[in-house]
Order: C-alpha cells, then structure tokens, then sequence
C-alpha cells in the first residue's frame, strides 16, 4: 500500500514535509501497539507502525526500528520537536482521529498484513 | 573508532541521541543495514535501560572491522535479580518509563536477541556494567 492511499483511508493529514521519497514506497505489513520494545522485536521490512503512544521515544524507536510510516490515532498531535526528529530520520507521520482498532481495521481490510 | 556518551537518568528527552549518534557513524562506515539495526536496537534498549532506572552512564561504542563493542556503565540501584531481569514480561519500570513506552519487560531479552555476546553484572547500590558485540561479519 502506498501513503497516498492510506491517508484517504483514515482521513488523515501528513504532519512532516520531506516525504517524497515515501511515495513510491509500498507497505506490506503493519504492527500496532503502544509498547516500544514489542515494537523494537519487528524484523520485517516496510513496516507501517499504528499507535497512539505520542512522544519522542516513538519517533526514535521508528529510528532505530528502520520503521518509515508512523500513524498517531485516537487524535494525538505531535509537536515540532518529534517532527523535526522524524524529518532528520526520513520517517514520515500522519495523524489520524480514528481509533488504533479504526485504523488497524481498515489496513487489514485493505491489504496490509499482520506481523504475527 | 571510539565514541562516548554521557547519559543522564531520567532525561527521557535525550534518551536515544546517543543510538541515533552510532546509528550514523555506522551508515557512514557502510556496515551492512541489517547489523546496525541489530547494533543500534540493543543499545536503545541499554540508552534507555539507564535513563528509565540509574542516576547516570556512560556508554562506551568500540567499532573495528570485526566488530562493534558496546559498554554500558552506570551508576544506580543495580538489578537485584539479573535472571528475572532476563525473563520476557519482567519489569520494575515506574509508571512514569511505562507512560514513556517501555517498562514490558522486553529491554534485556531484546538485547539479547539482537547481541552475539552480552554481559552484565550488577552491584546493588553501586550500578550496572553491560557488555554487548555484535561481529560485522558471519564468520563467528
């Protein structure tokens, strides 16, 4: 799945700039939780990280994961600083107000595949 | 190659500046991606290890062809019980680390998984010291 198509999905907004490389990208699989170190376990590649845990330490465990698209559900708003990390990092956010179970759902529905 | 960094306990702000550091010393020196992600993994889980539980560290990175040698050293409480530590689920993370997300128990068994050789010894009050290599190539 590419960007574009999963943020018609969710009716979500792109929040970091520099994403154009992302565009070309497909997403295979997707992995929500709120929970940094089951997200630092993932080994597969072109994974797409749901959650709504909002502050440095997601963006940073994007980082370190090699984790380029991160939803932020349930409304959360990221601040300049975790924006200007995830730029730095070329990983890109978008931010939704569904549910993490919404947007899981409709990921699942639509194609991505779950890790476990 | 040797770097350092100085941790500070409870800076949840700056924890993970020094991984992200070695991640990009490690891009530059072109080590394969999937090492540095095994690498840079194991010590965010230590960066963050010091943060969420000592008063302060040092990290200590090491980078030769053969291998990257990471020393974690810091001064705190220490781990009472090293072998519960490195059960899967077991944590003694405040509630604050957990608002964080982390604190499931899941920082040493990850580092585990993602090192060829892990140390760690522990002296209640005193701190911890944890050594972890990873070799750059499969030959080991």
């Amino acid at each position: 799945m590419k960007v574009d198509e999963i943020i018609e999905l969710l009716d979500a907004k792109i929040v970091t700039g520099r994403i154009c490389e992302l565009k070309t990208v497909g997403f295979k699989h997707a992995f929500s939780s709120d929970l940094m170190s089951d997200v630092l376990r993932l080994t597969a590649e072109n994974t797409v990280l749901i959650t709504g845990l909002c502050n440095l330490q997601t963006i940073r465990t994007a980082e370190m994961a090699e984790i380029k698209l991160i939803i932020m559900t349930r409304g959360k708003k990221t601040d300049d600083f975790m924006r200007a990390v995830a730029e730095e990092n070329d990983i890109c956010i978008i931010e939704t107000d569904y549910s993490i179970f919404r947007v899981s759902g409709e990921l699942y529905k639509a194609g991505l595949l779950p890790i476990y | 190659m040797e770097l350092k960094f100085e941790i500070e306990g409870g800076n949840f702000t700056g924890a993970g500046n020094a991984s992200s550091e070695v991640k990009k010393t490690l891009k530059q020196l072109d080590v394969d991606n999937a090492k540095i992600k095994r690498i840079v993994v194991a010590l965010f889980e230590a960066e963050i290890n010091v943060v969420a539980h000592a008063d302060s560290g040092i990290i200590t990175v090491t980078i030769d062809d053969e291998k990257v040698e990471m020393l974690v050293d810091d001064k705190g409480p220490g781990i009472y019980d090293i072998t519960k530590a490195m059960q899967e689920g077991y944590s003694t993370a405040t509630r604050q680390v957990r608002e964080m997300g982390f604190g499931a128990g899941m920082g040493l068994p990850n580092i585990k998984r993602n090192t060829d050789v892990m140390n760690i010894s522990s002296v209640l009050g005193v701190g911890t010291n944890l050594k972890m290599i990873v070799y750059l190539n499969d030959t080991h």
